[in-house]
């Protein structure tokens, strides 16, 4: 059982070239999620029953399909039909832009529900006492009760992010080159697959265990421990 | 906000105009084409993959999906109560253990880990290895691979909702048990893990939800799945909304029925009085 | 029967017991009172070790609890103890709750098993519970239901930690009432408790605890006419008045 990692070092530069595909789009995954998220939980809280129930009709489905099956939509019908639509008769290189319109779109319905389970974890009573002291609804959801909602939905939320960073590698099925595919190209080519994937595994673990071991930390930080 | 909700409209209703001035017998693999004729009748043609008409070809795949999930399950239920119960217990080396597996579990991507098990292992295993390579069918190859990959990932979750289901009983349950002079297995056996399961039907149903979701993964190595199969359907016949609108909603409906399983499963365990259950 | 002789214990730095001692022969109820934090709940666990000690030695019926090789779950079967929250497993009926420490631990038969329970039931008034699940009862009905469960191992000994501080007012005295029955009926008894009524009825020796000493080990009429220390006096005077 020898291993030949010798086709490590020179691969390094077309090895970055994925990570950088990795993290642009674990990051914008994360942003458009969140962004998108946010509005999500905030119209299936509020009184207007179109919105609350578009908003759970979302998430609903995007949570009950595998993320394969949403990336093969993105890929092979959804953004072809949209950019048909808006450069007719064009090609275009749509791979990356499906991988991002379809873990932004499917990232928000996890941001979704766990923002919404933020609010809701704040009492009544915070929100009656803010109301009592004369502040109007708004007023009290910016001041008392989402400074608390976010704070146990930080840790929540930053994990969430390591977990599209792991599951950016399911762009394997439409193609795309991120950093563990090139990892399975190189070994592939150059014959020592083993070593290449046990090298990508690898890196993976070291930068998800320091990741979650910083917002595990962070969590220790933001839970304020009960009075003795 | 609103522009978001108007971009699909806009998208059906141009695309169904589009679709209106070409003829129906175009066989161009483009979705603005195959919008305005949605044609249920691929379903019934066979398919160029199978002796089977397509629908059933779908059918196949989501049945080896769920072959892939139960198989799985098992393995990691088992494994998953097992490192749970682990991380609860007294001492320091057992729980350091299973705090070791969750950690390795969980921060390597899933489908690193599923070509670990298909190329590094069997490539890397002296005797067993070569007989996988050599002597089983591919398909069960992928099988195999498949389920120690998702049972160990999953069991890794497992674990650590075992842990939490056992931790919300409290200290006393087991001070109670012990304290009539039954031995800490006993305590386990006998008192913590019935309760446990019990708080934790909901949340181990959504990690078998997320398993069967998680099954499309092994596309890639070529087990053939629904996911899989909604896809080439979509490429054989250029229907491609109708293969994956069925693939869809095979999951969806898969997702409804193990719903409606762990209903029921949860009606019929519950204890009078508690958690909900009869009075 | 059971001797405590020194017993120190250390959480980290901080001490929860300071050389505790005392005795408690066949037949005596004996009531340990004193302010929370006093490490009473601490120095009863320590009994039947469900906590450990760092210092000093407690014998049970001859046998140490501290000792390495003794058989502590069998040690556990033979001395009873009652929880301040009841503790009742939540997934077996109050027969099989009653039962199931019987057949596992002590090896009898299903029917003689579920004999003794419905005895014992019928002991405490609750005969007819049977069926039940303990979150069916109320917190008084399931006390008692719990101190037919350790009774049922036919105890030595029978240890009480607080057993009626979680209970609302009105089902205090049921509990108390099964309690002093057993005592009436000669069991030697161990109570952490607040319930000075029941202290003064059936208890033979009261000890005061506070900040982890023993600070007060006296017959019931001393401690309660002339105790010998000032926090004794001031506790008692605290929680008499009420």
């Amino acid at each position: 059982m020898v291993f030949d990692w010798s086709a490590i070092p020179g691969s390094l530069p077309i090895l970055w070239q994925g990570m950088i595909v990795t993290l642009q789009i674990t990051l914008v995954g994360v942003l458009v999620g969140l962004l998108l998220g946010t509005l999500l939980a905030l119209f299936r809280l509020s009184p207007n029953r179109l919105l609350s129930w578009l908003s759970a009709a979302y998430v609903t489905v995007f949570r009950s399909i595998p993320l394969v099956m949403v990336l093969f939509w993105f890929h092979l019908v959804l953004v072809p039909l949209v950019v048909g639509l808006l450069f007719p008769g064009k090609r275009l290189e749509l791979r990356f832009i499906a991988a991002l319109t379809a873990f932004s779109l499917f990232e928000a319905s996890y941001y979704a529900e766990i923002i919404r389970a933020g609010i809701l974890s704040v009492t009544k009573g915070q929100f009656n006492a803010g109301l009592a002291l004369g502040m109007n609804r708004r007023e009290v959801m910016r001041l008392v009760v989402l400074p608390q909602a976010l704070r146990r939905m930080v840790p929540l939320l930053l994990t969430q992010a390591i977990i599209l960073f792991q599951d950016s590698t399911l762009v394997y099925v439409i193609n795309l080159d991120d950093f563990f595919r090139k990892a399975y190209n190189i070994g592939n080519t150059v014959g020592t697959l083993n070593e290449m994937i046990l090298f990508a595994g690898a890196v993976y673990l070291v930068i998800c265990t320091l990741a979650s071991g910083c917002v595990r930390q962070l969590h220790r930080k933001f839970t304020v421990l009960p009075v003795k | 906000m609103y522009p978001s909700l108007l971009i699909p409209l806009v998208a059906v209703s141009a695309s169904a105009a589009h679709g209106f001035y070409l003829s129906p017998f175009t066989f161009h693999l483009s979705p603005l084409t195959t919008l305005a004729a949605f044609d249920f009748s691929v379903f019934l043609r066979p398919s160029p993959e199978s002796a089977l008409n397509n629908l059933s070809y779908l059918l196949v795949g989501l049945g080896w999906s769920l072959l892939l999930a139960l198989a799985s399950w098992v393995v990691a239920f088992v494994v998953g109560s097992v490192v749970g119960v682990m991380r609860t217990l007294p001492g320091r080396i057992l729980p350091f253990i299973g705090a070791c597996y969750v950690e390795l579990f969980r921060n390597v991507p899933l489908l690193v880990q599923l070509f670990i098990w298909f190329f590094v292992i069997p490539d890397m295993t002296p005797i067993l290895g070569d007989w996988f390579k050599q002597q089983v069918p591919p398909i069960w190859q992928e099988f195999i691979a498949g389920t120690a990959c998702l049972g160990l990932f999953t069991a890794a979750r497992i674990a650590e909702q075992v842990r939490a289901g056992i931790g919300s009983l409290g200290p006393g349950q087991l001070g109670a048990g012990l304290a009539l002079g039954l031995k800490g297995r006993q305590v386990y056996l006998l008192v913590l893990l019935p309760v446990a399961y019990r708080i934790l039907i909901p949340t181990l149903t959504s990690e078998f939800l997320n398993l069967i979701k998680n099954t499309a993964v092994a596309s890639t190595i070529g087990y053939v799945e629904l996911a899989q199969r909604s896809a080439s359907m979509a490429e054989t016949t250029s229907r491609v909304y109708e293969a994956f609108a069925a693939g869809t909603l095979l999951y969806a409906v898969l997702n409804l029925l193990v719903m409606f399983f762990a209903r029921a499963l949860e009606r019929f365990t519950a204890l009078p009085g508690f958690l909900g259950g009869r009075k | 029967m059971i001797s405590i002789r020194n017993v120190s214990k250390w959480y980290g730095e901080f001490q929860a017991l300071k050389k505790c001692s005392t005795e408690v022969d066949k037949g005596e109820v004996v009531v340990i009172c004193g302010p929370s934090g006093s490490g009473k709940s601490t120095l009863i666990k320590c009994v039947n070790g469900l906590e450990s000690f760092q210092e000093g030695e407690i014998w049970v019926d001859g046998i140490s609890v501290a000792d390495r090789k003794t058989d502590l779950p069998k040690l556990r079967s033979r001395v009873g103890m009652v929880f301040q929250h009841f503790e009742l497993f939540p997934h077996l009926s109050i027969l099989d709750n009653i039962t199931l420490a019987q057949c596992r631990v002590l090896g009898r038969s299903k029917k003689q098993a579920v004999e003794k329970a419905v005895l014992l039931l019928e002991m405490v008034g609750l005969a007819e519970q049977q069926p039940k699940f303990p979150a069916q009862l109320s917190g008084g009905q399931q006390q008692r239901v719990a101190i037919a469960r350790a009774l049922a191992m036919d105890p030595i000994a029978m240890l009480f930690d607080e057993p009626t501080s979680a209970l609302d007012p009105e089902m205090i005295n049921e509990v108390l009432d099964v309690m002093v029955k057993l005592a009436q009926f000669g069991m030697t008894m161990l109570v952490v408790t607040h319930e000075m009524g029941f202290a003064k009825r059936v208890a033979n020796r009261v000890i005061f605890m506070d900040r982890g000493e023993v600070v007060e080990d006296q017959p019931k009429q001393t401690f309660f006419e002339n105790p010998a220390t000032d926090r004794a006096r001031q506790f008692l005077s605290k929680i008499l008045t009420h």
